[in-house]
């Protein structure tokens, strides 16, 4: 087993009882150190993955390693070194803060008493509930919550940090909160792995990510490599947006569209087209040897948002 | 002292605990069984379980304070104890532990182990427990133990208030056994400790029970609920005459055989088929949690 990877499974299913596949063959590779961002609707299986990796669930079949070590049947000796967060904070509503965190740490039986006053304050003070200690879960705000359960998994240093889902049902506020722990957390060395629903905080911390859909990981990679999957777009500014179009097609590019201004203040006619292979300098050439008057000429990467919605279908949840 | 230690740790662990510098394992399952035992023990609606269970010696020590009963009266049914309470207070306790026995033990029992591992299914603990991981099995064990030391206490409550309650109420004296012969009061008292032991017993194989119960559900009520209905089920068929056959294999038959002990004497033959009851109703129900809860997916 190589240790360079933090999170590997090998045709890892999970057919429920009911005979539904959740996850149907998933290959993940979470190198170490990475950010990796685990995307895909509601009901793709992310958590029923996520479950698995952490001895939760049982696979029906394949197999799945944690830094190395294969669970569940090594869970107990690699499951200290994963921090978790599964399906939003659980807690016992009727301990404060540090108790919960004590009742969690005492679980943990690799974890060394002695110095567990000084690694749950910490893990509060990380997370900036030092001074709701002592006040009970049942009375934290859902931003509290999430935080308190990211303390849980901060307990201790830890090499790989699963997160599903950390900002769902926080305000704005509180998502940025936790997407700067999640910065802090991998510039520390520890590897990442985040699902999520939304595009955002995947786009802005993560150097890796895999898409799921229905069950199978449809992509995984880098996020560079993601853009690359898709086509960028040439955008030209022009008076006569039906006459570029067709320059456009004519030059063979895919999908021409023609975008005359509606009128409406600041708005510009356009036309756009698939650059694909083309080069742009070409395509200006092309439009200017045509006679088109062009006033701006510009090269669009894919957005991340449709290149989710081309890997999922539709359905995929961008807004949250 | 401190040579020992490695070679005491190593044959358990093999080779993987290098990296971290880990407590040993027995200090990490009391550590852990602490916790529990916290959670058990500090918890309000626990607490308040108890309160009212230490009421009812109580109450029906002055009951009985109050309707005077008369001195060797009718002696009907299964009431040997209450015509002796009368001459002795010592018997409040043995009153007690009977009454008690039917219902209100069982059900605080129920409490405890039917929220055992429901319970923390239901707030979403369990899965955060286990990713930790405190380790199937280690978890299993550690929570049996809590609810036979939460059912001990509720057994010692009830024997311990209705002494005291008993003693105040009634005279004290050397303690006359159902088999008519009397002993000194410390061989009494001896034998009311054996009494409560032996009823701790039987709510422990009922804690095996209700933690086999808890293990295949999200829902703690529901368990609860489904512990209590088999007690009384259990006591409505050890009541129905045409099903006497069934009777010494149902898990309350041999609750109330503790009046063995109350006998010169001591019936041990009775008294051992009780206890052998408890332990095979423990061991099957603790295989079946083990098994349940080893190979479960968590799904809350």
């Amino acid at each position: 087993m190589t240790a360079t990877t933090a999170i590997e499974t090998s045709g890892l299913t999970k057919r429920f009882r009911g005979g539904q596949l959740a996850v149907d063959h998933v290959d993940l590779a979470v190198p170490r150190g990475s950010v990796y961002g685990f995307l895909g609707p509601n009901g793709s299986g992310k958590t029923t993955t996520i479950r698995m990796l952490l001895s939760l669930a049982f696979p029906t079949s394949g197999s799945a390693a944690l830094l190395g070590v294969p669970v569940p049947d090594g869970a107990g000796r690699v499951l200290h070194r994963v921090g978790s967060l599964v399906e939003g904070p659980a807690f016992y509503p009727f301990l404060n803060g540090q108790d919960n965190l004590a009742r969690y740490d005492a679980a943990d039986r690799t974890a060394d008493p002695a110095t567990a006053r000084a690694r749950i304050a910490g893990a509060l003070d990380r997370v900036g509930l030092l001074s709701a200690a002592r006040k009970r879960y049942r009375n934290y705000s859902l931003g509290m919550k999430q935080r308190l359960a990211i303390a849980a998994s901060l307990l201790r240093p830890r090499e790989l940090i699963i997160l599903d889902e950390p900002t769902n049902g926080l305000d704005p506020q509180g998502t940025r909160e936790v997407r700067a722990l999640i910065r802090q957390i991998a510039a520390d060395g520890t590897t990442v792995f985040v699902s999520s629903h939304l595009l955002a905080e995947v786009e802005q911390i993560c150097t890796h990510v895999g898409v799921m859909r229905t069950g199978r990981l449809v992509f995984s990679g880098t996020l560079q490599q993601l853009r690359r999957t898709g086509a960028a777009r040439v955008t030209v500014q022009t008076p006569d947006p039906e006459r570029a179009a067709k320059v456009l097609a004519g030059f063979g590019l895919a999908d021409a569209q023609a975008a005359p201004a509606d009128g409406s203040p600041g708005a510009v006619p356009q036309a756009s087209a698939l650059l694909g292979d083309a080069s742009p300098e070409q395509v200006c050439a092309a439009l200017v040897g045509a006679g088109i008057g062009v006033r701006g000429f510009a090269v669009t990467p894919p957005s991340l948002e449709d290149l989710f919605v081309g890997l999922t279908g539709e359905g995929f949840d961008v807004g949250g | 002292m401190s040579a020992a230690d490695p070679a005491a740790a190593s044959p358990a662990e093999p080779t993987d605990r290098a990296v971290t510098a880990s407590p040993p394992a027995v200090r990490a399952w009391f550590r852990l069984l602490g916790s529990e035992l916290r959670l058990v023990f500090r918890r309000r609606r626990n607490l308040l379980l108890l309160a009212v269970t230490a009421l009812f010696p109580l109450v029906i020590g002055i009951a009985l304070r109050v309707a005077a009963p008369r001195p060797a009266g009718g002696g009907s049914g299964g009431a040997a104890f209450f015509n002796e309470l009368a001459g002795n207070g010592v018997f409040l306790t043995f009153v007690a532990l009977s009454s008690l026995l039917i219902l209100v033990l069982p059900v605080v029992v129920a409490v405890v182990a039917g929220d055992s591992v429901a319970g923390e299914a239901a707030y979403g603990t369990l899965r955060y427990l286990l990713a930790t991981p405190a380790g199937r099995t280690r978890l299993l064990a550690v929570k049996y133990a809590a609810i036979v030391a939460f059912g001990t206490a509720a057994t010692f409550v009830v024997s311990a208030v209705a002494l005291v309650v008993g003693a105040a109420l009634f005279p004290v004296g050397p303690v006359t056994l159902l088999s008519g012969s009397t002993v000194p009061l410390a061989a009494g008292l001896l034998r009311l400790l054996l009494v409560t032991l032996y009823v701790a017993a039987a709510m422990a194989a009922l804690g095996a029970i209700g933690l086999a119960v808890s293990t295949v559900t999200e829902h703690p009520i529901g368990a609860i609920a489904a512990i209590v209905i088999a007690v009384v089920a259990s006591e409505v068929v050890d009541n129905v005459p045409q099903l006497a056959a069934a009777g010494p294999y149902l898990p309350t038959h041999w609750w109330l055989a503790f009046d063995s002990l109350l006998r010169a004497p001591v019936d041990t033959p009775t008294l051992l088929r009780g206890l052998a009851s408890f332990a095979v109703y423990a061991l099957l129900s603790g295989s079946f949690a083990w098994a349940r809860f080893t190979s479960a997916d968590v799904t809350s």
